[in-house]
């Protein structure tokens, strides 16, 4: 927008950046937080809804337990103590996505609190404290009607679906984050992948970013470098995926770094961001909004027993980062390679991909190149590709058996991803095998020969440059169906 | 304490009721009176007294992560003032641009 | 007035199940009598004539079936218009909730209807069960059958005096502050809150979550206690109902003895500010259940003077925050949506000009409290005071079984004499308020006419939590001495005295 921006760099030598984040986590229990409505994505507007979800007069909440259970793994994942005795709270505020017009969540009592989470960025690690996970409830959902943009600003109406109201949510969020200096995009995204990363292995949360499923709000303010008093921050909302953090980060911190270096203020206030890559101003928290907060009576204390604390510790998987030593070790990567990996969402599915026989090396190239070039297009998650880990390492397996080559594997893929079946269905259904008959391969060569007199002239010469004339040709002949290392011999025993 | 007309209109904004000035008028005498009266807990609440959020003491009343039947959602839209698409339709609303 | 209509529930049950009687009939009787009196006493909101008479028919063809019924079926009930009721209006009395039809029943509207009770119809309320007059309801103020210039008591004036007034003999409240208790003991009737927690709150609108309780109304402790039984119990879908067995309250009604039993005097619940005529009859009350064998003590509870000021804190903090909801979104009044206006102007709107003054004064004085900088004072020291007054109340049932007290200061004032000093209004609780801040049970039953001003008065029995029976033990101990004493039930004298002329439509 026309916000001005001071370099990054010009920034980063002036102020030290200190982040806070809140990250929400929409659980993926079976039914709401306190109510037995279908807990799902995507249904028709307003279908799961009861008189509870709905604040219907009369109505009251009941906890789901599966929700207390892992909100519990949640906060002991992230090295949280967990509350002995904890209560839900009403925030109160006016809003229509909210059918009480309050929100019940947890206030000065979460259930999970003092918690750390240990990260590597390049090579160095940042300690991110984990102030508190607290339970609440999701709201509505509301679309903008009328006006041009579809946005809240010049709508002329919204309409309301409260299918996603009392959905069960975890708010986790850190202290200050200080000391991260110019990686503070990069720790924010680390931060925020390393959470959805914990929340996959719990099993707690579908964790998907674009559904909203994971949410985070990013505050950061800055401090002239040298200094210790925090600045006034801004709190990014809307911010829906990892890249997306990381790119909101960079522009708040250049953008206050521009006001502040004018000799302005920055305003306490949220901000949203927008794909195209700028923030705007939201609702000013110069107003601080009044929510005065009291103890939920509809809802009683909640008191895990120490017991059930420590079954519930035993269930917990084996944290993100140490699977993730275990595992570079495992494979051999160097810490670039890996990271890469860890950055694309790819590690479950090239662990998969190696418990299915393929090596590391060969799963992490077909994942990172020609399978992340696909989700790319498509704008979804590697997981999210109609292609499994088993079956990836099927495709390799047809690599090295020489039925297929690369090229051919590729199209095997296609086959996959487009419902043909199996990689050795589509194989057969594609007729992709190479042809490894000498007799149709010599055939092939004599026809490229005869129809290229020029090119097998010049072979014959010893100018071998351009036998890749002739292998194109035959390859062409064959639809690709050839190993080209064989074509090559052929062409050098036929005009050598 | 003495609230004023001025704090009453704000507390009615807080509350989103639209309050008429001889409404705010006559409301601030009263509350004054009213919160004059209930101060006086503050005589006998001291620090060593724990507070009272629930009176009959029960704690971990949960229920099981099991589906049960949604409203239709011609019950739920029957009684709404504005309905369209299946969901319930409101004026616009000012404040946050999202 | 046909004999039907003052016959006792427990009585009229035994005539249905004898096939003496149908439930028709009885029905019917009772709509008759709404249609000739209603008109002044208005106790009503809402009656639904065909769907009763349905009702009551099912009933009488599962009877003649030789089905073996609920000890209830049969016997019409009014209900409170705050428990939600499919196919009829809920409006807690308020405007704001004007033809709002509920897609589901509340619990004890189910427990009700499973029990073949008959619905007659929606009964008058302060709005949200916010008063001590039902002079608060957005839709009309209810008359005291005993006198139509008095208050019939609030915010449950409309079920108290449907009774009172022979339209049903069962009816069902809701007791926040004292708004079963308080309203059966200016009309002579029979209320009783039972233990937070023992009935369920859910289908029933919140005013004050945390002490909201439904109870049963009745002319007799018998026919309260046969309600009770129905309406009582375990709820899932109320996380703070209490998981545990109802006592035996309908044994306990009939068992009716107080021999040896400890009752203990409040000292605080009495003295200046109360009327002489109900100090009268409380203290010969007192002189009977004596006579009846029952130790009399007195007992101190000093923090129970500061219990009206800390439900004046706690109950507006909750109204507050329950009343919320009520924003023109969803259902109910939508005021000012000409298409321009934002959704705040007309959530706005809509709540100026759907809640009444009282709803008003509460919001604003609960927002007030839970304010920033001012919980801690306010709701903070308030929630305080709770505890003070829980361990009173511990301290006194140590060395008593039950307390007692007046009801309520007063017999029923005069219509409009307290609707602009709030305070006033508000000390018509200043008995009952303790036990719902405590969470105990306790009950109004009557003891007699004032001498003073000949209105009925109320004495108020407070047992422990999850002892409701002993409220009606000692009630029904008081009754009946005090019915043999009188020669009658008190509500004969309206029945068939002067003061009742205008509920005899025969007599019009
Ligand atoms: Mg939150
Ligand atoms: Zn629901």
């Amino acid at each position: 927008m026309s916000d001005a921006l001071m370099s990054f760099d010009d920034a980063m030598a002036a102020f030290d950046p200190v982040l806070g984040l809140e990250v929400h986590v929409e659980l993926n229990t079976a039914t709401k937080m306190f109510c037995g409505c279908a807990n799902v994505f995507g249904s028709e507007p307003n279908t799961n809804t009861c008189p509870v979800c709905l604040g219907l007069p009369g109505s009251l909440p009941v906890v789901n337990a599966k929700a207390i259970e892992s909100a519990i793994r949640i906060g002991l994942s992230l090295g949280c103590d967990i509350a002995e005795w904890c209560r839900f709270a009403r925030k109160n505020y006016f809003y229509p996505d909210m059918t009480k017009d309050f929100q019940t969540s947890q206030y000065d009592e979460p259930i999970a609190f003092d918690g750390r989470v240990e990260l590597e960025v390049d090579g160095e690690t940042f300690v991110i404290e984990i102030e508190r996970a607290h339970m609440e409830e999701d709201a509505g959902k509301l679309v903008h009607a009328g006006g041009v943009t579809g946005r809240i600003g010049d709508a002329e109406y919204s309409l309301v679906d409260y299918n996603r109201a009392g959905t069960p949510l975890i708010e986790i969020v850190t202290r200050p984050i200080r000391g991260t200096g110019a990686k503070a995009p990069a720790v924010a995204k680390a931060y925020v992948s390393y959470l959805r990363d914990l929340m996959r292995a719990l099993g707690v949360s579908d964790v998907r970013m674009e559904q909203g499923s994971l949410r985070c709000d990013a505050n950061v303010s800055l401090m002239p470098t040298g200094e210790t008093e925090l600045g006034l921050r801004t709190e990014t909302k809307n911010v829906n995926s990892l890249r997306s953090i990381e790119a909101a980060l960079t522009y708040e911190i250049r953008r206050q770094a521009a006001v502040l270096a004018a000799g302005g203020k920055v305003h306490q206030e949220t901000r949203h961001w927008h794909e195209e890559g700028y923030t705007t101003p939201g609702r000013s928290k110069e107003q601080a909004e009044d929510y005065r907060y009291f103890p939920e009576p509809d809802l009683v204390p909640v008191a895990p027993s120490r017991e059930w604390v420590e079954e519930l510790r035993a269930t917990l998987p084996e944290a993100p980062d140490a699977k993730r030593k275990r595992l570079q070790a495992a494979w051999g990567f160097a810490d670039q390679e890996f990271a890469d990996i860890v950055n694309a969402g790819a590690l479950d599915l090239i662990e998969a991909t190696v418990a299915a026989g393929a090596t590391a090396p060969t799963a992490r190239k077909w994942w990172l190149t020609e399978l992340a070039r696909r989700a790319n297009e498509t704008g979804v998650e590697l997981s999210e590709l109609a292609i499994t880990p088993t079956q990836v390492a099927a495709v390799q397996a047809l690599v090295e058996a020489g039925t297929v080559n690369d090229k051919l594997a590729r199209q095997v893929i296609d086959g996959v991803l487009a419902g043909e079946g199996e990689p050795a269905e589509v194989v057969a259904g594609r007729g992709l095998a190479v042809v490894s008959d000498d007799g149709a391969l010599i055939s092939a060569v004599d026809r490229a020969i005869a129809a290229n007199p020029d090119v097998a002239a010049k072979i014959r010469e010893g100018k071998m440059a351009a036998a890749g004339a002739l292998i194109g040709a035959v390859m062409k002949d064959l639809r690709g169906q050839a190993d080209a290392a064989r074509v090559r011999e052929l062409i050098v025993e036929r005009l050598g | 304490m003495a609230l004023t007309a001025a704090e009453v209109a704000r507390l009615g904004e807080l509350a989103r009721i639209r309050l008429t000035e001889s409404e705010t008028e006559l409301l601030a005498p009263q509350l004054d009176v009213i919160l004059a009266a209930v101060a006086r807990v503050t005589e006998v609440a001291t620090p060593d007294v724990p507070p009272t959020s629930h009176a009959i003491p029960l704690t971990n009343v949960f229920r099981d992560d099991v589906v049960v039947p949604s409203l239709p959602r011609a019950d739920v839209l029957a009684a709404a003032p504005s309905v369209e698409d299946g969901r319930f339709r409101v004026p616009r609303i000012l404040g946050e641009d999202a | 007035m046909s004999e039907l209509l003052t016959t006792s529930a427990a009585a009229l049950s035994d005539r249905l199940a004898a096939k003496e009687l149908s439930a028709r009939e009885l029905t019917t009787a009772c709509l008759e009598q709404i249609d000739q009196v209603d008109d002044k006493v208005r106790a009503f909101l809402h009656v639904d004539g065909d769907r009763a008479l349905a009702a009551a028919g099912r009933v009488d063809e599962q009877r003649a079936a030789g089905a073996s019924l609920p000890r209830l079926a049969g016997v019409p009930l009014a209900m409170k218009d705050i428990f939600t009721m499919t196919g009829a209006p809920t409006t807690c009395g308020s405007r704001i909730l004007e033809g709002w039809i509920p897609p589901y029943n509340s619990t004890i509207t189910e427990k009700v209807l499973a029990a073949g009770i008959v619905v007659l119809g929606k009964t008058n309320m302060d709005e949200f069960a916010m008063g001590s007059s039902t002079e608060n309801s957005g839709y009309f103020t209810t008359h005291n059958p005993w006198d139509l210039t008095r208050i019939p008591g609030g915010s449950g004036g409309g079920s108290a005096a449907a009774l009172a007034s022979f339209e049903a003999p069962l009816a069902l409240g809701t007791d926040t502050g004292g708004s079963i208790r308080q309203p059966a003991s200016v009309t002579g009737t029979v209320g009783v809150k039972p233990t937070y927690g023992a009935t369920s709150r859910y289908g029933v609108v919140a005013m004050a979550s945390s002490l909201d309780t439904p109870g049963p109304c009745a002319r007799t402790v018998l026919d309260a206690a046969l309600l009770h039984e129905v309406i009582a119990g375990w709820d899932p879908r109320d996380s703070t109902s209490i998981n545990a067995p109802v006592p035996d309250v309908v044994a306990a009604a009939r068992h009716a003895d107080v021999k040896g039993l400890k009752i203990a005097v409040v000292r605080e619940l009495g003295g200046e500010g109360y009327q002489p005529g109900v100090e009268q009859r409380f203290n010969e009350a007192l002189a009977v259940l004596a006579g009846l064998g029952a130790q009399i003590t007195e007992v101190s509870c000093p923090s129970f003077d500061y219990a009206l000021s800390a439900y004046y804190l706690i109950m507006p903090s909750e109204v507050s925050s329950n009343l919320a909801r009520f924003d023109a979104m969803r259902y109910g009044l939508r005021v000012g949506d000409d298409g321009t206006r934002s959704t705040e102007e007309v959530m706005n709107l809509t709540r100026g000009t759907g809640f009444g003054a009282e709803a008003k004064r509460r919001i604003i004085i609960g927002t007030y409290a839970l304010s920033s900088g001012y919980y801690d004072a306010y709701y903070g020291s308030a929630q305080k005071v709770r505890t003070l007054i829980s361990r009173d109340f511990d301290a006194a049932f140590a060395h008593a079984d039950v307390l007692v007290s007046p009801t309520t200061p007063t017999t029923a004032f005069t219509i409009g004499e307290r609707v602009d000093d709030p305070l006033a209004m508000y000390k018509a609780d200043l008995c009952t308020i303790p036990s719902n801040l405590a969470g105990n049970c306790a009950m109004s039953v009557p003891v007699g006419l004032s001498p003073d001003d000949g209105l009925p008065v109320g004495l108020q029995i407070m047992a422990p939590a999850l002892a409701d029976d002993r409220l009606y033990r000692v009630g029904a101990a008081l009754e009946q001495a005090l019915t043999q004493q009188w020669g009658g039930p008190l509500l004969d004298t309206l029945a068939t005295g002067p003061a009742g002329a205008h509920l005899r439509g025969g007599l019009r």
